[in-house]
């Protein structure tokens, strides 16, 4: 074997605590949540074998069901809604000159500095179903506002609209993404008589296309594990055994119930397992999706 | 894994040159901008306003909590109600645990992100396209996959129970910081290095004489996006902590909104209360940071 230089010694010794840091929390947990996931194990004795049972009663649990179907809806619903909302902010900010696209960018920032557990503690009094500001809102123009945290059927509506409060690092991203799109191209086309629509499909949507991918991915994964506010909300109390309870049950709600309150840590190792590999099968079709609809000029120039 | 290309195109994408790019729109001026400007303030409105109301609604008796929602001032004024939620609940302890942990962890991941950066930066090895590959990877590793097996550790090291693991993991660097830094050490001109080494420095002295003091801006936004981080962190205070004088504020706030909105002694203000005080000290830092904020989502897209 080669001896390895010098420098390469060094090289690696600046690497030692990433490397630890992977082997110890990341791809030995992988593993070790691989294999618990095929025991019954609940901390007290130790991790029986126990096959395939802990995947086997995930398909039969009418929760998993329940919490797998209140994940995918509200994930369907918020990222178009987001990405939709912070596009539409980010050309709006995008058409506007000098400090107040920055001062207007701010406060589009603020709601995503409020801690998740505050963003619950808010949206229980805003969408109160007696007395809650949105509800008084829309009682303004003679609608009555549905009971949002009690209603089973409009648990999930509200926690999508609370989720909508939170655009700031999307928009950031998009409006980013717009500054850089060269000004010529969009003055090209004026000049060939493109309109305002055409202008933002053949040129604008093309140009951010890889900043739209990106946060899509990044909305959909984040979704896929919501959890503080959903659990702020709805969970931790007398509240989570009520009957409506099982309408804001989120994927990773139930994982951390059955990990840690129940101390079913081989099921909760098998529901952590499914997740990453959707997580992961999402990912790469999001990948392979977007490398025929997204327009990288870096190839465009090596030909 | 593939996961790595997005990342990078985004941030090709996306270079922090926010500020001085000039207008998309020549012609955005005159009506059309009057009609822009109104739009966006409108949209302000919608998302200032929840602030506004839990601000007032904090400021009110009990009573009055739900009346008059758009009225942007408390009628009748209480601001006894911020002197209940100190005896109601530890929120001081509370404040200084989750400056400390949130210090230690912001602190503890900025240096050892910068260490590994810069053994990524600077030195050419075999196996380096195949190691950065793997931070940007984990990257997309979903937290909820390796949280049983974590705890299992701090399990065994006999740490929980304490605040140890809220930040002891962050001693090994985050891939976020390593590659936000390593980007940042790639800017910086290789002979600046060379001529120290000439000079007679260590390695070490290159990293903590050199690349740590040129790397300030973004060690800055590694640390205001890890402090936030730390201050959002409800779940391993929910795995991790039993006792109430170790909470931090959003595991004490999380305990008060189950004791004093759902339980049979609803006391409304306190709650409010208690959600100003975890939100306000955050905002105050955002104002404080707010460029590095800007900077740092649009270069590595990190969701604030």
């Amino acid at each position: 074997m080669r001896r390895l230089t010098p420098e390469t010694r060094w090289a690696y010794t600046f690497l030692l605590p990433w490397l630890i840091g992977l082997v110890v929390f990341q791809v030995g947990p992988m593993i070790a949540s691989l294999v618990l996931s095929f025991t019954d194990y609940d901390l007290i004795g130790p991790p029986e074998f126990a096959g395939t049972a802990n995947y086997a009663r995930m398909t039969e649990d009418p929760k998993v069901a329940r919490a797998i179907g209140n994940t995918v809806v509200y994930t369907l619903l918020h990222v178009p809604l987001a990405i939709a909302l912070a596009l539409a902010l980010a050309l709006v900010l995008n058409r506007i000159t000098g400090r107040a696209a920055g001062v207007f960018r701010t406060i589009f920032y603020l709601p995503s500095m409020t801690p998740y557990v505050a963003v619950g503690v808010l949206f229980l009094f805003l969408l109160n179903g007696q007395a809650g500001m949105i509800n008084q809102f829309l009682g303004l123009f003679g609608i009555e506002g549905p009971q949002w945290t009690t209603d089973p059927d409009w648990v999930l509506p509200g926690i999508v609209l609370m989720s909508l409060w939170n655009l700031g690092s999307t928009t950031i991203i998009l409006f980013a993404a717009l500054r850089n799109v060269p000004r010529e191209l969009s003055e090209a086309a004026m000049i060939d008589g493109a309109g305002t629509w055409q202008r933002f499909r053949a040129v604008t949507l093309p140009m951010i296309s890889s900043a739209l991918f990106f946060v899509v991915i990044i909305n959909t994964i984040t979704s896929l594990q919501m959890f503080d506010q959903v659990y702020t909300m709805f969970f931790g109390n007398q509240t989570a055994q009520q009957s409506y309870g099982d309408a804001a049950l989120f994927y990773v709600v139930y994982l951390f119930q059955q990990g840690f309150q129940f101390l079913h840590m081989g099921y909760a190792s098998a529901l952590a397992w499914v997740l990453f590999l959707v997580i992961a099968a999402i990912t790469l079709v999001q990948v392979k999706v977007g490398n025929r609809l997204v327009y990288y000029e870096a190839e465009e120039r090596a030909g | 894994m593939t996961a790595a290309e997005p990342i990078q195109a985004a941030v090709q994408a996306a270079p922090a040159r926010t500020e001085a790019a000039p207008p998309a729109d020549p012609a955005g001026r005159g009506t059309g901008k009057v009609f822009f400007l109104t739009v966006l303030a409108a949209a302000s409105v919608i998302f200032l306003y929840p602030f506004v109301w839990l601000v007032v609604a904090s400021l009110k008796p009990r009573d009055r909590t739900f009346t008059d929602p758009f009225l942007p001032w408390p009628v009748p004024f209480r601001p006894e109600n911020y002197a209940a939620v100190w005896d109601a609940a530890p929120m001081l302890a509370w404040l200084v645990n989750t400056v400390v942990v949130g210090v230690a962890a912001a602190l503890t991941v900025t240096l050892s992100s910068a260490f590994v950066a810069f053994g990524f930066a600077y030195f050419r090895f075999p196996g380096r396209n195949l190691l950065f590959g793997s931070v940007l990877a984990t990257m997309m590793l979903p937290a909820a996959v390796t949280l049983v097996p974590t705890f299992l550790i701090w399990n065994a090291a006999g740490l929980t129970g304490t605040q140890v693991p809220l930040w002891a993991g962050n001693l090994f660097g985050s891939a976020f910081y390593i590659f936000l830094l390593r980007q940042f050490l790639l800017g910086v001109p290789r002979y600046v290095f060379e001529a120290a080494r000439v000079d007679g420095a260590s390695y070490f002295d290159l990293f903590w004489r050199i690349a740590l003091p040129l790397s300030r801006p973004a060690l800055i936004i590694a640390f205001i996006f890890e402090l936030k981080a730390s201050w959002f962190d409800l779940m391993k205070p929910l795995i991790y902590l039993q006792d109430p004088a170790l909470y931090t504020l959003p595991r004490g706030l999380k305990a008060v909104v189950d004791q004093f909105y759902q339980g049979g002694d609803p006391k409304w203000e306190i709650v409010l209360a208690a959600g100003v005080i975890t939100t306000l000290p955050l905002i105050v830092i955002f104002f404080l940071g707010q460029r590095y904020f800007v900077q740092g989502i649009a270069t590595t897209g990190r969701r604030g």
